[in-house]
């Protein structure tokens, strides 16, 4: 069955995040989200790469033999990078300092050769693209938040240009920039604790989500009980509570002594 | 009788199983000692170096211990609360992390710093990993490596000065009007202006907490007989330091100043006797201890001397941390019929 291109979409920046949730290029995640500046460079170049040689990829899919596949998309991927590292020390030169090694880098980033095993290898070029479109611009996403925090505690500027001068002053003369934040520590401690946060984020709604389903199916079985009342009056509370869970849970013994 | 007891919600109270019977397997080793006990022996013998830096700085040392505890022991009982956990600041181990993330700064810091580098201590460190004990690395070190991102307050050294001028003329001037530390001139290669006797009492610049050797070592013996720590961490920690140095000297080799100073500088004493002892981060065979002391020392003389900073107490203490787990799994005791080698 063929994915929906909202289905693409919606899995490359929220469900399916390369970042939070697949926890892929970290490496460059860490090591480039020193300014809001770079984060989006970096970002921006690695959904380029990931489009065409997604694009690519998918059009030879049928001609690339299995065993050898892994060096075809390396070979793919790493000519596109090349392309988009000649344009950027051509018309970006100071991103190129600033990004320095980690734009050639870009050629071994697992987000892009995860796409082209997991997806481009088994779907059409148009669907192809639209899903380095979308892990693209997830990438890019999960970049730009990180270094919004860390450039914000950092210097207590944003947009800093990419040779580290200029930007745009948010937190007063009161704060103290915590310059921790700039070095590895802080992407890591920042990182951290983003993640944390997505994957509660996410539990929550996995939660609820079953939660949904288990209620679905009681209603489906004509089941009607305190528990389905109790969990209308609360639905719109918008929060799932341990109680209905636990009533959900019982849900099917019931069922089963009904029977 | 039972009826009596169950009729009165009082008596009933009363007859709950006492708090200290326990049901375990031997040997039944029974010991007054506990956590609390320990970390209070802990607070007090870090009390004559903290009455000394109050002494010598100022009541805005004073206030800097007092807003660090109050922080350390509020963000304890504060996360605790949130995350529905028992709360623990009963056992003090989060008040000696504030004493020692206050005794790490210089005096001059905003007040606000060490406050800041308490809760991270407390929550970052100590609390997302599960708590106490269960930390893998030392929660107060940790803090003082934080804090090193407001570099320029963490390095601005205010020396003792004419205070400790005015505070025993007996001994004569001290000569610490500069604002450098004794680090501070080792680093650039130089021997210190102070005196030994100086230094050893504590009549020299750095932060709260570290500048006198003597109350320090004062506190570590009451710790040594109090059993609180054993003899191997510090002894193989500052011996290190102390061959290393004077081995190679920072002008040749075979100095007995230079490596007198170097013992007496900085927070030697303060990290060997009471932030590598830490009992999570630190191994629990006296081999173990003696290797990670001698590799504490080792990295901390390689900082001095090679690194950009002028101290290496605190980073190389938790570098050992880290390593820790590995020292622990090389130094294993040998079971007692059991093979000679680890295998």
């Amino acid at each position: 069955m063929k994915k929906s291109f909202k289905d693409i979409f919606k899995e490359g920046i929220l469900t399916n995040n390369p970042t939070f949730v697949q926890l892929l290029g970290m490496c460059p995640t860490l090591a480039t989200t020193t300014s809001v500046t770079n984060a989006i460079g970096m970002g921006l170049s690695t959904t380029v790469v990931l489009i065409f040689s997604n694009f690519l990829i998918s059009l030879l899919r049928k001609i690339i033999p299995k065993q050898v596949r892994i060096a075809a998309y390396i070979v793919i991927i790493s000519g596109f990078v090349t392309a988009v590292e000649l344009l950027i020390k051509a018309y970006l030169p100071a991103l190129n300092a600033s990004l320095g090694l980690f734009i050639p880098l870009i050629v071994v980033n697992c987000i892009i050769l995860a796409r082209a095993e997991a997806f481009a290898s088994k779907n059409d070029p148009v669907r192809s693209a639209c899903d380095g479109i979308a892990t693209g611009l997830g990438f890019t996403i999960a970049l730009i938040i990180v270094a919004t925090i860390r450039e914000l505690l950092g210097s207590g500027m944003l947009f800093a240009g990419a040779d580290g001068t200029g930007g745009i002053q948010i937190l007063g003369d009161w704060y103290s920039p915590a310059t921790i934040f700039l070095m590895p520590t802080g992407a890591f401690l920042t990182l951290g604790f983003v993640i944390a946060l997505v994957q509660k984020i996410r539990n929550t709604v996995a939660e609820q989500t079953r939660l949904k389903e288990l209620l679905d199916d009681a209603v489906k079985h004509g089941y009607t009980s305190e528990y389905l009342e109790r969990y209308k009056k609360k639905k719109n509370k918008n929060k799932v509570s341990t109680e209905i869970v636990d009533a959900a849970d019982k849900y099917p013994e019931q069922k089963g002594e009904e029977k | 009788m039972d009826n009596k007891i169950n009729s009165s919600p009082v008596e009933k109270e009363k007859i709950t199983m006492p708090e200290m019977l326990t049901v375990s397997p031997s040997p039944h080793v029974k010991s007054p000692e506990t956590t609390t006990t320990l970390m209070v022996d802990v607070l007090i013998a870090l009390s004559p170096a903290i009455i000394w830096g109050v002494v010598v700085f100022g009541w805005r040392a004073a206030m800097h211990v007092l807003l660090s505890v109050a922080a350390a022991v509020g963000a304890e009982a504060l996360y605790e609360k949130l995350m529905k956990k028992p709360i623990t600041v009963r056992d003090c181990s989060a008040a000696v992390t504030g004493v020692l993330i206050a005794m790490n700064v210089p005096v001059s810091v905003p007040l606000w710093m060490p406050v800041v580098g308490s809760v991270f201590a407390i929550v970052v460190v100590k609390q997302l990993f599960g708590g106490i004990g269960k930390n893998f690395v030392n929660p107060a070190l940790s803090a003082r490596v934080f804090m090193l991102s407001w570099a320029g307050d963490m390095t601005r050294f205010t020396a003792a000065g004419d205070r400790i001028n005015s505070l025993l003329p007996a001994l004569g001037e001290a000569d610490v009007v500069s604002s450098a530390t004794p680090l501070a001139a080792l680093k650039t290669g130089a021997l210190p202006s102070e005196s030994f006797l100086d230094m050893f009492l504590g009549r020299q610049g750095g932060c709260i907490g570290e500048v006198s050797a003597v109350l320090l070592l004062v506190g570590a013996v009451y710790l040594l007989i109090r059993k609180v720590i054993t003899w191997h961490i510090p002894v193989a920690y500052i011996g290190t330091v102390a061959v290393l140095t004077f081995i190679f000297s920072r002008n040749g080799m075979f100095s007995w100043e230079f490596m007198l100073y170097e013992l007496l500088a900085g927070g030697l004493m303060l990290g060997a006797f009471f932030m590598a002892t830490d009992y999570s981060t630190s191994p629990v065979s006296p081999k173990g201890r003696i290797i990670y002391g001698i590799g504490c020392g080792a990295i901390t003389v390689l900082i001095r001397f090679f690194g950009t900073y002028p101290e290496g107490v605190s980073f190389s203490i938790l570098i050992m941390n880290l390593l820790v787990w590995y020292i622990d799994k090389f130094a294993k005791p040998r079971r007692f019929g059991g093979k000679t080698s680890g295998k």
